[in-house]
């Protein structure tokens, strides 16, 4: 008995037990909870750096507990699992200093936080799975612990956002499940593997084989937003700010990309995956998901949706580097799993502010605004270059591993849409820009709230600062040890290509 | 010390404690609720005393006043029994929590001593090892019931109760009839002798579609439901919570066990197939129907109609993977029981709350009782068969189940019966999330009532986590063995 072994479970009972006495603490208990959140986000962090060290020098930590007979509930700390954790652990501490400034003198405050360490516990569940129950499981969890943010404002337009949600999602969720339990009746076991566990089935078995992945691509790409899936995410905007970033950049769309990376590389194997032919599928399912959600986000003055329709696009990065089945390739997708969460939950952290100092809420409305807030537009334009592909922001790395991967395994046609696609988030990010930096203000903004000579409050200035400068960090420093680059080459050599 | 405690005999005090316990309520109305409370203890310890003695030995059985088999009453208890007997200490305790707070003055001195015959009826029917001494326990556990479901009173109540006795009659009468067939070719009612006895033949046949109709009629299974939204929907909350999670469950355990023990081995499967069918149109009917209901407690009582759909769905399953249908099934059971009970508890405050029970009204109260809202919600992931709960962990096996033999019709509707669960649980918690201005001052709840609905709900989502003691304790004295067919 050691401590490694509870270690897994220790990093979820750190915002779980905060979260359940949260939900006890009175309304008008402000200070207590908010020590609450805090210690348990700098202790959540503590324990995560703790890991990661001792990943990098190959401890095991992994907690197994019996589910059922022959199944069991486990939690292991791999180095995928750990970097999922990792951005999990940096963005819910950011997001609590944002949400407590953001929800200051708002009702039912201690439901929300209740909820919203729910939410990071079952990310964190999703992360650290072992095996696919257990994935499905925190999947779930997922999916009931976000429903109460995403309807948090009681509006009856929250209301809908939050049944289209949970249609969406559970409908995956169900999916899932029969997957699983269909691979469960051929296979007999569920565990994680490198190059996956369903290979050595005979060949009879192939096209249930087919059949079990689309299921399962299709209930993981719910959250993941591949279109056809996608329409709950532009709906879901009607969340407070700090959830809507959340959503975006860590929790539910990113849920469903790590587990399609779970399925295609240690369920599948990504060779078999190659064999079953339905790695070529999903790789243009996903180019036509990049290119559709940029269009998309085109066409929309709300900025919320803008970016709604930029993450729908941006996420499928990661499945498309999956799909790729190449090594580098497959770098390039799961770096961007960090990559975009940093810069994604900038610029919502931006467009909150932007609601909550101005009441700006349309790209029309944006004129002049970088004279009026320049740190929120700087951190702001940080997240946008980074979102085009510019170098030396996150951005451009994940792009130049994609686009290397692609020519590695002969995909060329990788590239137009690369390229695509940075043209067109250029066309939908530049037009902000230049309106917030060199158009005129168009005189009274919607609706503004005084902060003194400060353009903003502290807790809500500092996060999006704080998250545009690890984005341009993890792109200037990518060479060094422990960028997310240098990580995710770690998975591919210990995780993906194990010799 | 642990010698002494192997001999007490849990079972006979099973039965015989409730029932002196209610004649005592009945007699001092003034200590009905400690003594009631009491009871409800030793009954919680002495189930743990009897897992503890199946753990110890395997199989219970004891000759009550030494007479053998063909002549004296005999109680036999196995892993299901125990199951059974375990969810009934369970949502007895929750319910009588909640009742002492719910039942005052003369409905209190109504309330109890009726609870406890009914409970003691329960337990002798689950600790019953013959066939006659079922239709004793059934037929005294559906009149006590029917008694209960009618204490309101008022038009609607007396309405409900009298269809439920009709029915209650009806299919104990049917069920009677069977046993007396059994009785006639076999010479035995007891179960063990009976099982070593029967052979196909036109009797066993006539016997079991009277008995299978009875009992079904009895558990409410599609199209014979039409009794239980009427009686589970108007009866008092904890009398609905008892209604839906113990009552109907009784009776599928006869079903069960006779099948089990009798039938299973001597007949085809087309009745398998057909009790399979119905299952599955239950569950579509119910949640269909449930979703359709505006009105809360009778959303909850389709929802019952449904779930125990999902209990059908294992006697076709069973024909090729026996203990997994069955385990599921057991599973289950336990689950629905602690699930349902606290969403009609948690159903019991909104009503008190707010004074109605309108789905489309309840942002009113719902604002303002967090803790009876976290019940329903826990109750309800249940419900849906989502992780983490014990419904979950049941599905998760009937599904198996219906995978490894590719039945992917019996597959597809217990996915699609989700779906529409998920639907109706979730058109009642929207409404906790929004805000509609306070228009009346409500009645308070007390704090017991609150608590009692959410223990019972985070039960049922504890079971997740159980599963495996729990499927050790089911397979004590090997429950489904008689089942498992080579495949």
């Amino acid at each position: 008995m050691s401590w490694d072994e509870w270690m897994p479970l220790l990093l979820l009972v750190s915002s779980l037990l905060p979260g359940l006495l949260i939900f006890f603490l009175a309304e008008e208990r402000v200070r207590l909870r908010t020590a609450l959140n805090m210690a348990a986000a700098l202790v959540k962090l503590v324990l995560v750096c703790w890991m990661l060290w001792g990943v990098y020098h190959g401890h095991d930590y992994e907690t197994r507990l019996m589910l059922l007979p022959e199944l069991e509930l486990v939690l292991r700390a791999g180095p995928l699992a750990l970097f999922f954790v990792t951005l999990s652990a940096i963005l819910w501490l950011v997001t609590t200093v944002y949400a407590i400034g953001y929800l200051e003198g708002a009702p039912h405050r201690s439901r929300f936080f209740g909820f919203f360490s729910l939410c990071v516990t079952a990310t964190v569940g999703v992360a650290l799975a072992g095996n696919l129950i257990t994935f499905l499981l925190f999947y779930e969890l997922l999916t009931l612990s976000t429903y109460p943010l995403i309807v948090h404002r009681g509006t009856e337009a929250a209301r809908r956002a939050g049944q289209s949600y949970l249609a969406y999602t559970l409908f995956g969720g169900a999916l899932l499940l029969l997957g699983t339990v269909w691979l469960y009746t051929l296979t007999g076991t569920l565990e994680f593997t490198p190059k996956g566990f369903v290979s050595t089935l005979a060949e009879t078995d192939h096209p249930v084989l087919i059949i079990i992945f689309i299921l399962m691509i299709a209930g993981l790409g719910v959250k993941a937003a591949l279109v056809p899936l996608h329409g709950w995410l532009p709906q879901a905007m009607v969340a407070p700010a700090p959830v809507s970033a959340l959503l975006h950049a860590v929790a539910v769309v990113k849920a469903g990309a790590f587990g399609i990376i779970r399925v295609v590389y240690e369920v599948f194997g990504v060779e078999f995956s190659a064999v079953l032919g339905v790695a070529g599928p999903l790789a243009a399912l996903a180019a036509f998901t990049i290119i559709y959600g940029s269009l998309r986000a085109l066409f929309q003055d709300d900025l919320k949706r803008r970016l709604a329709f930029s993450t729908v696009s941006q996420v499928s990065y990661i499945t498309l580097g999956i799909a790729i089945a190449g090594p580098i390739a497959a770098i390039g997708g799961v770096v961007h799993l960090v990559h975009q969460g940093v810069m994604k939950i900038t610029l919502f952290f931006c467009a909150g502010n932007l609601a909550e100092t101005l009441g700006i809420h349309k790209v029309s409305e944006m004129n002049g605004v970088g004279r009026r807030m320049p740190w929120t537009m700087a951190a702001f334009t940080i997240g946008a270059f980074g979102m085009i592909g510019a170098p030396p922001i996150a951005g451009f790395v994940s792009k130049w591993y994609l686009g290397l991967g692609a020519l590695e395994v002969g995909q060329d046609w990788v590239l137009l849409v690369l390229a695509g696609s940075s043209l067109l988030n250029a066309a939908y990010f530049l037009p902000i820009l230049h309106r917030a930096w060199f158009c005129k203000p168009l005189g009274t903004w919607p609706n503004e709230h005084n902060f003194g000579d400060k353009e903003t409050a502290w807790s809500l200035l500092l996060p999006p600062l704080l998250t545009a400068a690890l984005a341009l960090a993890a792109g200037l420093l990518a060479l060094l040890p422990f960028s997310p680059l240098a990580w995710a080459k770690l998975i591919a050599v210990r995780e993906f290509y194990q010799p | 010390m642990p010698v002494v405690f192997a001999d007490v005999p849990w079972a006979v005090i099973l039965i015989l404690l409730p029932l002196a316990a209610g004649m005592g309520c009945f007699l001092w109305p003034r200590i009905a609720r400690t003594l009631a409370s009491l009871t409800i203890i030793m009954i919680a310890l002495s189930v743990m005393g009897l897992a503890w003695q199946l753990l110890e030995s395997g199989v219970y059985r004891h000759t009550v006043g030494g007479w053998n088999a063909p002549l004296g009453i005999e109680l036999y208890a196995d892993g299901l029994s125990l199951f059974m007997l375990a969810a009934t200490a369970l949502v007895g305790c929750g319910i009588s929590v909640y009742s002492t707070a719910y039942f005052k003055h003369e409905d209190a001195v109504r309330f109890w001593p009726l609870w406890l015959l009914l409970l003691g009826a329960l337990n002798a029917l689950f600790l019953a090892a013959d066939i006659f001494n079922l239709y004793v326990t059934l037929e005294l556990m559906g009149l006590a019931a029917v008694v209960l479901a009618a204490l309101p009173g008022n038009k609607h109540a007396l309405g409900g109760a009298m269809r439920y006795l009709l029915a209650a009659l009806l299919g104990s009468l049917a069920y009677l009839l069977g046993v007396a067939l059994l009785y006639h070719g076999y010479g035995s009612v007891d179960i063990a002798t009976l099982a070593e006895r029967v052979e196909s033949s036109p009797l066993i046949w006539a016997a079991l579609g009277l008995i299978a109709a009875g009992l079904m009629l009895k558990t409410a299974l599609f199209p014979l439901h039409f009794w239980l939204p009427p009686a589970h929907g108007n009866a008092p909350a904890p009398v609905s919570a008892l209604l839906s999670a113990l009552i109907v469950k009784a009776s599928f355990y006869i079903l069960l066990r006779l099948w089990l023990e009798i039938f299973a081995p001597v007949v085809d499967d087309s009745i398998a197939t057909l009790l399979g069918l119905l299952g599955a149109a239950a569950i579509l009917w119910g949640s269909v129907q449930a979703l359709r209901q505006t009105r809360l407690k009778l959303l909850i009582a389709y929802s019952t109609v449904a779930q125990i759909g999902y209990l059908f769905l294992a006697f076709p399953l069973a024909i090729g993977t026996g203990v997994t249908a069955w385990s599921a099934v057991a599973y289950l059971v336990l689950s629905h029981a602690l699930a349902k009970s606290a969403m009609f508890l948690a159903a019991g405050n909104l009503l008190r709350f707010g004074g109605h029970d309108r789905i489309a009204d309840l942002d009113r109260v719902v604002q303002r009782l967090p803790l009876t809202v976290m019940a329903f919600t826990l109750a309800g992931v249940s419900i849906m068969g989502l992780p983490p709960s014990g419904g979950f962990i049941g599905k998760w096996l009937l599904l198996e189940a219906a995978l490894t033999q590719g039945r992917w019709d019996l597959a597809a509707v217990m996915i699609l019966g989700g779906m529409l669960a998920a639907g109706y649980i979730f058109k009642v918690l929207g409404h906790a999330f929004t805000q509609a201005p306070v228009t009346h001052e409500a009645t308070v709840v007390p704090a017991s009532m609150e608590w009692a609905a959410l223990l019972l709900g985070l039960a049922a989502i504890l079971l997740c986590f159980l599963a495996v003691p729990l499927l050790t304790l089911l397979g004590i004295g090997n429950p489904f063995g008689i089942s498992e067919l080579s495949p």
